[in-house]
Formats: structure tokens, sequence, C-alpha cells
């Protein structure tokens, strides 16, 4: 009966999707309803952000690395920000820092990462032609679009951009006395945020819908491909965290233009009382990182399941304990709503309950260690192609690990004392959250390349391009370790005044150098893919011959993925290797009945009733 | 479609169905309201945070009068009725503001239940019903917010209290963030019931046109129910966390 219902829905509401009259360049192009493009045009987008948020944190690390350096060369660039004597203005320091944190959580590993592959993996990988509503799609890419030019046109404010730090913590944030970036490069950074938050939510709803409504005939739950359920897992956890940092921004909104104290109280400037009374800045902390803590899992989520995925394609292998890496999303998904506090350790927090937020944060290493282990036992003794796509993806284990483990201690509410607010913080979540993501947003490109244009990207820069960001990454963050235990605070303009910590001068010129180094090493990759968008070499059909759907479609599928029918499903993602089967993988496509020689005893009463039909 | 294994048809979760017999749409609308709850939530865990911050009034309620020292007693505030000036009603007034909204949910059902008849005249009458009560909402609502700001010449005030009514940075009830908060609070919500009685409308409009019917089905009509049902839901929220606590 239900499946009646579910044919009279798609008459209903997917007639436009199989038609394939010519669209003009704008419906094509730009107001686009296909998934496809929708995917291309975030993935673009986000490629954008992460120049200028990259371009940004080798400015800042200019002045962290080389402060007596003179920076004139700079003023083409940044006009009035670099002072009469060649520095980079102190207050425009903190912008930079802010801007960078912003774009590069928000713009890049959340939008560029999630909006990228969620449009252009869901769809593809359960079998449905487009996603459930194609028009909130293009609405979703579009809010994210308006955002981020409201976002840039702040640059260009006479007072800057926000500098309040990317969590824009009150009062700072609140009083535009403060300091110049709380003016009117705020309001345009919550402007920017709202719009923001609804591209989000349109995505996000979106992708669940798509996944529970949509699967092709056969794809259970359980035989979803872990991207998916990665995927899944994300859009959730924005579901539920993003409209909570829309009422702490609107809060906040008000507490900057209309006159309320929800987070404002007695407060003095220049000895001057104002009139704000009542409210409590570490509201605005908690509001924040109930959204905040569940954002960088966001982040990470994706990255993981584009990780399992490329991981168990090339190491010719079925992914190890396929059920324990879906519990274990699940489990940190749970987990990560209830450990929001162990960012506010030293704000007064009652030490009772900091106890509880660490024995909350430390069960995390659970599930993710799970996860590191399964991608260990994976690779172990597999039959590895060492494609850019998995290079880049064992890269991103490799820092999920080495980041992960300074989050126990930074988890530790004693510990957290002497390390919160260093760069022993700044190295913890640019490894574990920021490298990583941006590790598996590479891998997926270089991995769903063909997919998406037709063209493979060259592998022999595209593993030159591996070995220096990998090296780079770690050239960078590993010294940020030491720096933060010696206690060099982060978001700091300067720090040649302290004496103490004059010996770390050169650590600090020799990570800017790195980090300037494996920025300019992005450059390859972008020659690499636009050059190869237009004269890479042709894809085959299959060219990394994986298992699941998408690989079935056309060299480059049109609107609707499949020209005939939608494929069945038959099996998991993951019959690599299958003992007995005559090649290294099985598709998802192929019927149990089709390889009795391969198939497992549980296995050989499903092909039967397959094979009555 | 109809040839799928005696394994696969069991099991409703296993693709090609839609597993929980709900359109996309009506789908997307739940997760929405999920996500609303969430912003809902927040504003009332503020809420709660910002109140428990203030100490409460001690003493009997007779004694009680308005002061920056303490959180105000709700019904002390709103017992104001109109054409009822001087007459101490408390809580009178937004009990049936209450009660309209709550009517209002009844008649969208009966608006729905019309649809999955397909009775196009049941659902023009109840949809208008519907809208009526929003709007009746909306109304009530705005007399409530014009006589809080304004202010109650009849309340007794403590001494030094001298400001009457009330803005977004002070007013004459309590400490300041008493009114900011029920600005916000019943503002958010306020703007959702606007928002719902434009979307009743234009459900309403397009069943009067026939459009509904002709795409054979009035499922529009069961998805905005279920934000008008979601937002008489938080209503009851946000009423007994600023009225009664």
């Amino acid at each position: 009966m239900s499946v009646a219902d579910i044919q009279i829905e798609k008459d209903l509401h997917h007639d436009g999707h199989d038609d394939h009259h010519e669209q003009s360049f704008i419906s094509k192009y730009i107001f686009s309803t296909d998934h496809k493009t929708i995917a291309k045009q975030f993935l673009i987008t986000g490629i954008f952000w992460a120049l200028i948020g990259g371009g940004l944190s080798v400015i800042f690390r200019l002045q962290l690395g080389f402060p007596d350096m003179e920076l004139y060369w700079l003023k083409p660039l940044l006009g009035k920000w670099i002072t009469a004597e060649g520095k980079i203005d102190s207050e425009f320091y903190l912008a930079l820092v802010t801007m960078h944190g912003t774009i590069m959580v928000f713009f890049v590993l959340t939008a560029g990462l999630s909006g990228t592959f969620a449009n252009f993996l869901i769809p593809l990988q359960i079998g449905a032609r487009d996603m459930a509503s194609g028009f909130m799609n293009m609405l979703s890419y579009w809010f994210f679009f308006v955002s981020g030019v409201i976002m840039f046109i702040s640059f260009f404010l006479e007072t800057g951009p926000a500098s309040g730090g990317w969590t824009v913590y009150p009062p700072l944030s609140a009083l535009p006395q403060a300091i110049q970036g709380s003016g009117a490069g705020m309001t345009m950074w919550l402007v920017s945020m709202v719009f923001f938050i609804a591209s989000t939510l349109l995505g996000g709803i979106n992708y669940i819908t798509t996944i529970i409504n949509m699967r092709t005939e056969g794809m259970s739950f359980t035989r979803l491909p872990l991207t998916v359920w990665a995927l899944f897992l994300t859009a959730i956890l924005g579901l539920l965290s993003f409209p909570v940092l829309v009422a702490a921004a609107l809060l906040l909104v008000f507490d900057r233009s209309f006159g309320t104290s929800f987070y404002l109280s007695d407060i003095y400037i220049g000895g001057e009382a104002l009139p704000h009374i009542g409210g409590s800045p570490i509201l605005y902390q908690h509001l924040f990182w109930f959204l905040g803590h569940p954002e960088v899992y966001i982040v990470i989520l994706p990255a993981l399941g584009i990780t399992s995925e490329i991981i168990s394609t090339n190491s010719r292998k079925p992914i190890f304990g396929y059920r324990a890496m879906i519990g274990s999303m699940l489990a940190i998904g749970f987990l990560s709503f209830i450990v929001w506090a162990h960012h506010m350790f030293v704000t007064g927090l009652n030490p009772f309950l900091g106890s509880i937020f660490m024995f909350l944060t430390l069960i995390i290493a659970v599930p993710s260690a799970v996860k590191a282990f399964n991608y260990i036992t994976t690779l172990w003794r597999g039959n590895i192609k060492f494609t850019t796509a998995m290079l880049f993806s064992i890269g991103l284990v490799s820092f999920f690990i080495s980041g992960g483990l300074t989050g126990i201690f930074l988890g530790n509410s004693a510990l957290d004392i002497n390390l919160h607010d260093t760069y022993f913080v700044v190295a913890h979540f640019h490894l574990v959250m920021g490298s990583a993501a941006f590790f598996g947003m590479l891998a997926g490109v270089y991995h769903w390349f063909p997919k998406m244009f037709g063209r493979m990207m060259d592998e022999r820069l595209g593993s030159i391009h591996f070995w220096l960001t990998f090296v780079g990454v770690y050239l960078v963050f590993f010294p940020l370790h030491y720096i933060g235990i010696a206690g060099f605070p982060r978001r700091y303009y300067s720090f040649t005044s302290f004496d103490a910590f004059q010996t770390f001068t050169d650590l600090n010129s020799f990570v800017s150098i790195a980090a300037a180094l494996t920025f300019f090493a992005q450059f390859i990759f972008l020659f690499n893919f636009f050059y190869s968008i237009f004269a890479g070499r042709k894809a085959s059909l299959n060219p990394w011959k994986s298992n699941t759907l998408e690989w079935t479609t056309p060299r480059l599928p049109g609107h609707g993925n499949w020209p005939g029918a939608i494929p069945k499903v038959f099996r998991w993602a993951y019959d690599y290797s299958k003992p007995g089967a005559k090649d290294d993988f099985i598709p998802q496509t192929v019927p149990l009945s089709e390889t009795p020689e391969s198939n497992l005893p549980n296995e050989v009463e499903e092909a039967k009733a397959e094979a009555k039909k | 479609m109809a040839h799928s294994t005696a394994i696969e048809s069991n099991n409703i979760w296993g693709g090609g169905v839609a597993p929980m017999k709900a359109s996309y749409g009506k789908l997307m609308m739940w997760f929405f309201l999920l996500s609303d709850a969430f912003t809902f939530s927040a504003l009332l865990i503020t809420y709660g945070l910002i109140r428990y911050s203030h100490p409460a009034f001690e003493g009997t309620i007779d004694e009680f009068a308005f002061s920056q020292e303490y959180w105000p007693i709700p019904e002390m505030v709103f017992e104001g009725f109109p054409f009822l000036h001087g007459i101490h009603l408390p809580l009178v007034f937004v009990g049936l503001m209450t009660f309209i909204l709550i009517l209002s949910s009844v008649t969208m059902v009966l608006a729905v239940e019309a649809g999955q008849r397909m009775d196009r005249k049941g659902v023009e009458k109840w949809m208008l019903w519907t809208i009526l009560g929003g709007l009746t909402f909306l109304g009530c609502q705005a007399w409530e917010w014009t006589h809080f700001i304004v202010g109650a010449d009849t309340a007794n005030n403590a001494a030094g209290n001298t400001f009457m009514g009330a803005n977004l940075s002070m007013n004459q009830y309590g400490p300041p963030n008493f009114a900011a908060l029920f600005f916000f609070i019943t503002g958010f919500h306020g703007f959702h019931v606007f928002t719902g009685v434009v979307l009743n409308f234009i459900i309403f409009y397009q069943a009067v046109v026939g459009k509904l019917e002709r795409t054979g089905h009035y499922e529009m009509v069961e998805k905005v129910g279920l934000y008008w049902h979601f937002v008489d839901l938080v209503w009851v929220f946000v009423f007994t966390f600023f009225y009664l606590i």
C-alpha cells in the first residue's frame, strides 16, 4: 500500500524531473535546481572562501612570526590597516583572526564541505533523481551566497569587519565603544549569519527528508554508504543546534541595537557606568556553545564519512565494523549536545558541574577511537591503492588521532585552567577539526571529481599537493603545542614585550614560514582543479572500481541522474575483495542471485528469494 | 514496484517507499518545527536564567508594589481588560487570548478533517474561522502590548519608581529585563502567529479558487495545520513561563 502512496507522490511532485528539455544558461548554471550543479556552486564558493580565509591567516602569521617586519608592501591590499610604521593595525589584527575563524568554520567547512557533498552525494548514492525539493536546495545556496556577499562587504567598512573573535562573545561584541569592529562590522556579521543559518536549515531539512523518503528500492539504512550516514547525522546536528544560535544572535542584536540588557550588566567604559543591568554574558556563552560544540562535529562528520568510503574503496576491503562506524557516529552526535560547557571551564562554572562535563567530554574519546581503529583495521593488509584521495584520507586519520589526543588534555577541567585560550587549543582544533575536515574535503574532491566534471585530476600534481600540505600542516601546528604549553595566549597581537616568550621567537617565525608555504601549496590544487575541469583526462565510468550507485550513472549525468529507471540495490556498499568473487568489487546493483560463487551462508537464502520473483 | 521480495516488503525502511507514510513536504514541516522548537527552548531557558538571577518578591500579594528591586508578580502586571479600567482582573484577558488561540487550533483540525473528505466548502469555512481566530489573537496581543507600554496609572508603585509603562530598556513593573524578555519572546511568538495567519490565508485563497481541489488532495492544509498547532503549543509554554510561574 505504501508503495502505491509513494508512487502517487512521485507523480505529483516529480513530473518535472524526467523531461530533458534544453535549459537556458541561467536556469542551468545560476538558478539551477539540479543537486549536482548546486553542489558545484557550493564547492567553488567554498574554495573562494578558503582562499580568503587562508590568506588572512598568512597575513596575521606575518605579524606573529616577524613582528619587526615592515609591511608597506601590503598597503595596496590593506590600505589604512597598515600603520605609518608599516605594521598591521592592532585592532585589524583582531578582525583578521575573527574573520579567519568565521570564514573557515562556517563558510568553508560547513557550507563548502556539507553543502558540496551532501548535495552531490545524497541523491546519487541513495538512488534518487534529485533532492526532495530542488527549489529549497537552490534557495539554500543563494542564501549562503547572500550571506557571503554581506560578510565580504564588511571587509570594506570604515571601522573594519567584526573583530570580537569568531565566537563574538558579548560584551566585547555588543558594545561599539569596546572595539571598532563591534560597530557596523558586527552588525553585518550578525545579518550575514542569519542568512547563513537559513541556508543551513533549508539544506539540512532537505537532506534529512531526502534520505528518509527517497532511497531506491533495496537501499535500507543498513546498506547506506557511510558517507550518506555521516551527512544524515550532520544534517540532524545542524537542524537541532543552529536554531539555538538564531536565538543567541537575535538576543545579541537586541542588546546591540535596541537597548536591552540580556547579556550586559555592570559595565563601565572610561569610568562611566552603562545603563545596562541584569543580564549575563555567560548566558550568551551557554547558548553559543550549545551550537558551537555540535558545530565542530558538523564540520568533521562529513569528512569522516567521505574517508570511510575512500579508505574502503582504495584498500579494496570492506569497511571494518560498518555498524560500529554508524554506532560511533550516533554516539558522537548524541554526546555533542551535552558537552558544551567544556568550552567554559574557566568562566566561573561550578567545579562540580565542570567535572560532569569533563566526564561526558572524555566519553567522546571512545566512539572517536572506534572510528580511528576501524580506519586502521580497514587499511590493515588491504590491497592499498595510493590515489590522491586515499592519501588525503589517510592524512585525515593521522590528524584525527594526533589532534584528538590533545583533546583528552583539554577536556580535563583542571588542566584547562592552564591550557585554555593558549596556542595549545589552537593547535588542537586546527589538527582535529580544521585540517582533518579540510583533508576530508580535498579527499572528496579528488575522489568524486570524475563524477562531477567527467574528467580526472592529475594524480602526480595531487601527490605533490598532498605531501606539501600534509607535512606543512604538521610543521605549522606541531610547534604550536609547545608555544601553547609555554603559555602564549591566542589572539594576542604581539609577544615581543613579554620577556618569557623571547626564546620562542624563532619557533614562531618557523611556524609562519611553514604556514605561508602550505598556503601557497594550495595553488597547485587550484591549478589542478580548474585545469582538469576543462582539459583533464576523460574519466571512465567507474575509475576507482567502486561499489556505490553514483558510478552507475553516465559519465556526465543529466538532470535526473539515470537516463533509464533508477537502479535497485541488492547489497551493502562494501563488497570489496569478497572471497570467491571474480572481481575485487561487486557494485550494489548486482543481485545476490548473480553471484552464487561469493555469497555468504546468510545470503544464500536471500539470493533464492530474489531469484524467485 | 509490485514485485519486491517478501523480505523487502516487510521492511518499510528497506527503500523504495516512504517509511513514515508521509510525503516529503510533511516531513520537512515536522523537521522545521523540531528546529523551531529548539529556538523557542533557547529563549525560554534564557528567560528562566535571567528570571532566577533576580530576587523574587517576598511578602504577601496585598503588599506588592512595583519596584526595580525584585521580579514582579505577573498577575499584578497583567490585570487589565479593555473597557474595564481600574478593575483588578488578574490574567483574565490573557486567559481569553489563550482560549481564542486554542479554539483556532480546533477549527484548524476541522479544516484538515474536511480536507481529507475532499470537502471544499468545509475547508473554506474552517480555514476562515482559523484565520479569524489568529487575527483576533494578534489584535488582543496588540492591546496587551499597548497597555503594557503605556503603563498602569492605577498601579501601586514603590517609592522612587517614577517611570510609567515599559520599553526595551526600562519599565515601571520591575527590572528592565522583565519587559525586554516580555517584548522579545511574546513578540517572537507573535511573529510566528502572524506568519501562520499569512500562510493560512494563502492556503485559504488556494482552496477558494479551487487550486487545491485540482491537485486532488488537501495536503497543504495539513502542512499549515501542523505549523498552526505548533504555534499554539508554543504559546502554552510561553503563557506558563510568563504568566503562571
